[in-house]
């Protein structure tokens, strides 16, 4: 069943009066109400990428978010500094959930927070001195840290301190890797440069650097997972059934030699895409490792990707796909026969970072739930082109939705759950929306594979059912109660 | 049972079963891992003496501080007022870590926009941005009042506030009489208390000068007789219900002036409304008409408590967080100096009730050796409590302590406290150092209990010591905001945390034959 195209259309106009004149026509742009055309395009008029309107409330972060929250942060036995003043390194503290095993500290310094401080006088006489002592330091304090790396802040870069060249001196001293990354918040317009130049620092400094002991021809990496709530090693242990040998991790739960043996693989599967095209598009050139894109949220899609992967492969591995799906697949229909007939029909909205907008859109489908607006903080043109095949006719797709859109659209489409982040989740809660959030899985998890959809469908379930919804006198119901007294 | 009844394990259930366990070990064949033995080494080295006398050693790197930047405080302060927007000039990056952090803690929403500043910005300015800005957030968010504050971006390419809103206001993008408060909040100088301070002294000075009203401090009619308060960065909302508690139990009239209670403790009703409560714009100018002015959060508060005394010509009457008996014993001799009312009986009767409490619990807590962490006004209050049930602070480590009132720093004041009472015998106040350094002072001097924000969790459970949340940000459990910790009701409800976290501990630890009934 199709969504309403001309009202949805009259519906965006309405949201979008409230700008003046320039942002107005700016974010026009931004939005596009899935046709047929429009799924077959690769010319959708979509607009992404490009700089939010000053003062809108955008949902973005900036390229160290790119870079430290996301790429290198989760590298575990690496330590990555923050490098400039405090605040950045405070907020990305442990809070993208990114699972490792190891001990804290010791010889795993993912939620950790490690940072130069930056005072006035860093400011005025530069931090490159202090960069050396601060390694110099770590390796004191961190005698098993296997290599560090420089997250720039914004100072650093408008300072012009030279990080590369300190990291070159400190990477010759130390007798380890140190990888400078240039992944000032100022550059680019989101998140989505920082997993760029993040990308690039791993292919100049780290890609390549050391051998595998034995290949085999089943070896594969998983690219893009940062294991948040354990969703790399949910999707791991069916690749490993299935009988490939995952050799890297990047870089959820990841290690510095599992980015340095990757290019050792057959075969590069990459879950999110976004954030690490690049490395799988130069791998591909420069060591001929052909990749696919896979999508493990929801069983439908987990069976199609499971089998695209196997197919890639010999008859032995596609016979224990098979069979894996014939083992895995009644526990995957007694969780929709119990979750669906809660959840039919519910409209969902969501509005997530580079993929899981339309990753998740499976999963939702799987438990009978209707997509019916969608949107990307950072997406980039090809994510829109995947995307748009995807949804349903007069489905609204919206790139880097402002605070006050998505509230506008939530209310008028009456949605039954948002998907979205922190910053978005307790506005729907006082308008009584149920929400998850779908960066961190609101702390709950994995949601990959067929050990995450269990969760995910409980979660979805206990959001959208909840009683406490039902608790909130809404404000206008009261007052008309009291109007007709 | 129900039929349809599925087995869905949680992540610590489903990780800990065996084709999980055996995943983590296969991995390690391409993690090229520490061997077992050497990450024990580590791990007993860490603990060590030695390795303590190392950690105290370095000079620059900074690991685990118990300190945010300037701007995140600067918006807690805008979200204190009546329908004012804060507005982050710089990076739009900040904004969102500042957002997210405030609602990580408050679990609530945190309006605030940012000027979106980019490379181009970087090299040109961000005046374009922040006019484009100002435009953009008026007219969706309808704010009575801008709150603009910067970020380090802003600050190293030398953005000028000022002269930006005045050629906004040239511009005819914003009115000539739209008010934009401002301040400078470069992240390089002190923390996220600083911030708060240089946002709320920015409001309350704007606010003033337009006005074009002159302070006469207890003058008036209606407007005199007053007294303002101001509680400064204060992560409980339920301390703003339990100061007008103690305010109106007086009987005075008063203005807090910075109330983001309202903000951060909306009521679900099915509308979002982007403003709550907050101190109205028109009581600040009036505001420097009161008698006095009462600081709860002295440290925090320098530059506000100097524009109020030095410009409003107001005594200004300046604590510390005011925990436990003796700090609200202070609080409201504060009051009762400030206003000459006298303390009501009604308080002095909840004291009692109070101190009641305290004679029952004090067994469990006598001897118990503390460490904290956390902002300065806030240790002195938590020192004063632990010491006046008994308890002993042996490790005090505050990350953003390098700061002065009335030329007394925070360490003097924390360590003159401590040699005040024989239970502060054994304290050592350390002042700039992180969470990193705390771990040390855990594992070599250990404690019987931890008290401090979410951060010190990791170091806590290093030391296998529990900890009791108190301060910002507190992420992990819920709800600890909405209690008050200040005032005699505060004391009751710190009281009650730690007592019970004391006793869980007991029964938890029980070899048993001590798993009482009757505690």
């Amino acid at each position: 069943m199709g969504l309403d195209i001309e009202a949805n259309k009259k519906l965006v106009e309405e949201v979008l009066e409230a700008y003046p004149k320039k942002a107005k026509k700016d974010r026009e742009k931004h939005f596009q109400i899935n046709t047929e055309e429009a799924q077959t395009c690769g010319t959708c008029a979509l607009k992404s990428n490009i700089k939010s309107r000053p003062g809108v409330m955008t949902p973005r972060g900036c390229s160290y978010a790119g870079s430290k929250g996301v790429v290198w942060g989760p590298i575990k036995d690496m330590v990555h500094i923050s490098h400039g003043p405090i605040g950045c390194g405070q907020y990305s503290w442990g809070t993208r959930r990114n699972y490792a095993s190891g001990t804290l500290g010791i010889d795993n310094f993912t939620a950790m927070q490690i940072t130069s401080d930056f005072q006035e006088t860093d400011i005025v006489f530069g931090g490159d001195k202090k960069l050396e002592v601060i390694m110099r330091e770590i390796t004191e304090m961190f005698p098993l840290a296997k290599g560090i790396s420089v997250q720039s802040e914004c100072p650093v870069g408008l300072i012009g301190d030279d990080i590369e060249a300190v990291s070159k001196k400190m990477s010759k001293e130390l007798e380890m890797p140190v990888v400078p990354v240039r992944c000032e918040g100022f550059r680019g317009v989101s998140q989505s440069l920082g997993h760029h130049i993040a990308n690039d620092a791993i292919r100049d400094f780290v890609l390549g650097k050391a051998e595998l002991a034995e290949t085999g021809p089943y070896d594969v990496n998983i690219i893009g997972d940062y294991n948040i709530g354990g969703d790399a090693w949910a999707s791991r242990i069916l690749l490993e059934e299935m009988g490939l040998r995952v050799i890297a991790q990047w870089s959820g739960d990841g290690t510095l030699n599992e980015l340095e043996i990757a290019h050792k693989a057959k075969l590069n599967l990459i879950h999110c895409h976004r954030s690490m095209n690049y490395m799988v598009e130069h791998m591909e050139k420069a060591y001929g490792i052909p990749w696919m894109e896979y999508n493990f949220f929801g069983p439908s899609k987990t069976y199609e990707s499971l089998r695209a992967i196997a197919a890639l492969f010999d008859e032995t591995i596609q016979e224990n796909c098979e069979k894996m799906i014939a083992k895995h697949k009644p526990a995957m229909d007694a969780i929709i026969h119990k979750y669906k007939p809660r959840l039919e029909n519910k409209k969902v909205l969501l509005m997530i970072g580079g993929l899981r907008s339309r990753h998740t859109i499976g999963a939702y489908e799987d438990l009978g739930m209707d997509i019916v607006a969608s949107g990307y903080e950072f997406a980039h043109k090809d994510d829109y082109e995947k995307t748009f095949p995807m949804m349903k006719e007069g489905t609204i797709i919206m790139d880097d939705p402002t605070a006050y859109e998505l509230e506008e659209l939530a209310q008028k489409m009456n949605v039954d759950l948002v998907g979205s982040g922190v910053k978005e989740k307790y506005v729907y809660h006082k308008m009584g929306v149920p929400f998850r959030q779908m960066h961190s899985w609101d702390y709950s998890g994995p949601y990959h594979g067929f050990d995450g959809f269990k969760i995910f469908a409980k979660d979805m379930d206990m959001t959208v059912n909840s009683p406490v919804w039902n608790l909130i006198q809404k404000k206008k119901t009261v007052q008309k109660e009291e109007a007709s007294i | 049972m129900s039929k349809d009844r599925l087995d869905i394990p949680d992540y610590n259930t489903l990780f800990s079963e065996h084709r999980f366990v055996e995943q983590r070990l296969n991995k390690q064949q391409f993690e090229a891992p520490c061997s077992e033995q050497e990450t024990a080494e580590a791990l007993a080295y860490s603990q060590s003496a030695e390795y303590m006398e190392k950690n105290f050693n370095r000079k620059a790197v900074v690991i685990n501080p118990h300190k945010a930047c300037q701007p995140l405080g600067s918006i807690m302060a805008a979200l204190g007022f009546e329908k004012t927007l804060p507005f982050v000039h710089g990076s739009q990056g900040c904004n969102s870590y500042f957002r997210s952090h405030l609602s990580r803690h408050f679990k609530e929403p945190t309006p605030a926009v940012s000027s979106s500043m980019t490379e181009d910005a970087a090299v040109f300015g961000g005046m374009s941005n922040l006019i484009d800005g100002l435009e953009n957030s008026i007219a969706l968010y309808k704010p009575e009042m801008v709150a603009l504050c910067t970020t380090c971006m802003a600050e190293v390419i030398g953005d000028d506030l000022s002269s930006f809103i005045g050629n906004a206001r040239q511009k005819g993008v914003i009115s000539e009489d739209f008010p934009v408060a401002f301040c400078n909040t470069p992240s390089f100088v002190g923390s996220h208390i600083t911030g708060y301070d240089s946002m709320l002294k920015g409001i309350l000075s704007y606010l003033y000068e337009r006005s074009g009203l002159q302070a006469a401090p207890g003058s008036g009619e209606e407007t005199g007789e007053k007294l303002n308060v101001m509680l400064g960065f204060e992560p409980y909302t339920g301390n703003f219900a339990e100061i007008r508690k103690i305010l109106d139990a007086f009987d005075t009239k008063y203005t807090l002036l910075g109330d983001h209670s309202g903000n951060y403790d909306s009521p679900a009703t099915g509308e979002y409304e982007y403003y709550y409560g907050g101190t109205k714009l028109a009581d600040v100018p009036l505001a420097a008409n009161a008698l006095g002015t009462l600081s709860l959060q002295k440290y925090t508060l320098k530059k506000t408590q100097d524009f109020i005394s030095e410009t409003w010509k107001q005594q200004v009457s300046a604590l510390s967080t005011p925990l436990g008996i003796a700090g609200t014993d202070k609080l409201l001799e504060a009051i009762s100096e400030l206003t000459g009312l006298p303390i009501p009986a009604s308080l002095l009767e909840e004291r009692g009730r109070v101190v009641d409490a305290l004679t029952d619990s004090h067994p469990y807590l006598h001897g118990k050796r503390v460490a904290l962490v956390g902002d300065p006004d806030l240790l002195i209050g938590l020192i004063g409590f632990c010491m006046e049930v008994g308890m002993e602070p042996v490790h005090i480590v505050c990350s953003n302590g390098d700061v002065d009132f009335n030329e007394v720093k925070f360490k003097e004041e924390a360590e003159a406290l401590l040699a005040s009472s024989p239970y502060g015998s054994e304290a050592t106040v350390y002042v700039g150092n992180d969470l990193w350094h705390m771990r040390s002072l855990l594992l070599t001097d250990p404690v019987d209990l931890a008290i401090g924000s979410s951060h010190l969790k990791f170091a806590a459970k290093d030391a296998n010591v529990p900890l009791i949340r108190v301060g910002f940000p507190i992420f992990d459990r819920h709800h600890m905001h909405r209690y008050p910790i200040l005032g005699y009701q505060g004391a009751l409800n710190l009281l009650s945390q730690i007592v019970n976290t004391v006793l869980d501990e007991l029964d938890r630890n029980n070899s048993g034959f001590n798993y009482d009934l009757v505690r």
